[in-house]
């Protein structure tokens, strides 16, 4: 967030941009909500449910981190109407939101989104947790994509033995399973946005 | 601006604030070649018939009136080339006037208000602006250290027309005297930075015999390409 953007817009009269505080342990009450984590719901033939823990450095639980994802739908199509919040009707928004359990555990049901030109199919992935003064933004990378993956700009930008922290193991017909490990030998790929 | 300004974030490991210490990610962050993609260069569009009418007052959630000084926190969120951000979505939660939440792991020795819940959100305007109306939360204490109290804050989770652009920060009140002790606050590196998260009492927001108003403006990062 340094660096003035390639519209040369931050030159004169240009703000600051508002510090980052973090979400604190208290948010539970107020931005987790029920359909949160529906994306779509669960029942409906083409979804898939991926489900995850979060962890830090010592491999423990995180109990108090908060999920968000934003993804494109099963044509590669981005979303671009409402519905996140209310999930009514069958309108698909692209965005879930679910905060973790005493477990560091986070489920979502969605769709498996379609690849955007050359880039594979992935979804975009927020945490925030109290002791994060910032949140940190990474990618679920679905493990059938192998071909695809060997192509996609941002995988080939993550040093080999790092990769695999992007990508979700299969856990079945549609499900996956992807851990978030903030810190530690195993420390998920964070992108610098 | 100077393009080797520093951050005016935090940095993730700040080992004041001891949770930050298993849980700051360690390796550097990898900046894609290309910057950020389709998806994360758009946001998620909320409507205005996902939220409740009266969302944005936090006074009218119960059937009484809740204890504490009415404030009125009003202010426009921009880009940094200072265009407004319309429809965004702010959610905003807070202790209560003594300092306590509504949540379980809250072991404050505080009261809880009955008429109090402390969640609110709101969609921006046209002019980027939002409104809330509420209860001035109180200074509470926590666990980090021996005698820590957190400054009187509000929570703000902001959305932006960009997912890279997504902010969940915490607003506070002017002169308050736990922001030298504070350090959530003092992670922060720059000063003029910190000062960013004060809002301003305004008496043009106050309204009379009712409510003390507070101006704050919230401003979010650029989108790296600006994909307008």
């Amino acid at each position: 967030m340094t660096a003035a953007s390639e519209s040369g817009s931050a030159g004169a009269g240009a703000s600051p941009v508002t510090p980052s505080q973090t979400v604190g342990p208290f948010f539970g009450y107020a931005l987790p909500y029920e359909a949160g984590p529906e994306v779509v719901p669960g029942w409906r033939p083409d979804a898939i449910r991926v489900r995850g823990r979060v962890l830090d450095g010592a491999g423990e639980p995180v109990p108090d981190a908060l999920l968000e994802i934003w993804q494109a739908d099963e044509t590669g199509e981005i979303p671009r109407r409402p519905g996140g919040l209310a999930r009514a009707g069958h309108d698909f928004s692209g965005f879930g939101r679910c905060g973790t359990d005493p477990d560091g555990g986070f489920w979502f049901t969605t769709v498996k989104p379609g690849p955007i030109g050359a880039a594979a199919p992935y979804i975009a992935v927020l945490v925030f947790a109290r002791g994060l003064l910032k949140h940190v933004f990474t990618r679920l990378y679905f493990p059938e994509d192998a071909a695809a993956h060997a192509a996609d700009p941002l995988l080939g930008d993550v040093p080999d033995e790092r990769r695999a922290t992007l990508i979700a193991e299969r856990e079945g017909e549609r499900r996956y399973r992807f851990d978030i490990h903030l810190q530690g030998e195993r420390e998920t790929v964070f992108l610098g946005f | 601006m100077d393009k080797a300004e520093a951050s005016p974030h935090p940095p993730y490991l700040y080992p004041g604030y001891k949770s930050t210490v298993l849980r700051a990610p360690a390796q550097e962050l990898i900046m894609p070649k290309l910057g950020p993609d389709s998806v994360e260069l758009t946001s998620p569009v909320f409507g205005h018939q996902e939220l409740g009418r009266r969302d944005f007052d936090l006074t009218v959630q119960h059937p009484g009136e809740p204890l504490g000084e009415r404030i009125i926190v009003t202010g426009r969120v921009l880009d940094t080339a200072g265009r407004p951000v319309r429809n965004a979505l702010v959610e905003v939660w807070q202790a209560n006037a003594a300092g306590r939440y509504p949540h379980l792991g809250d072991l404050h020795p505080a009261p809880l208000d009955p008429n109090f819940t402390g969640a609110g959100r709101c969609l921006t305007g046209d002019d980027g602006r939002y409104r809330f109306i509420t209860i001035k939360p109180g200074a509470y204490p926590w666990g980090n250290h021996h005698n820590a109290w957190r400054p009187a804050h509000i929570h703000y989770s902001v959305f932006g027309t960009a997912f890279t652009q997504r902010l969940v920060t915490q607003m506070y009140f002017p002169g308050d005297p736990l922001f030298a002790y504070d350090p959530i606050f003092q992670s922060i590196p720059g000063e003029k930075d910190r000062e960013k998260l004060i809002a301003r009492f305004d008496m043009d927001t106050t309204e009379p015999e009712w409510a003390l108003g507070y101006q704050w403006d919230i401003v979010l990062g650029d989108t790296p390409t600006e994909a307008r």
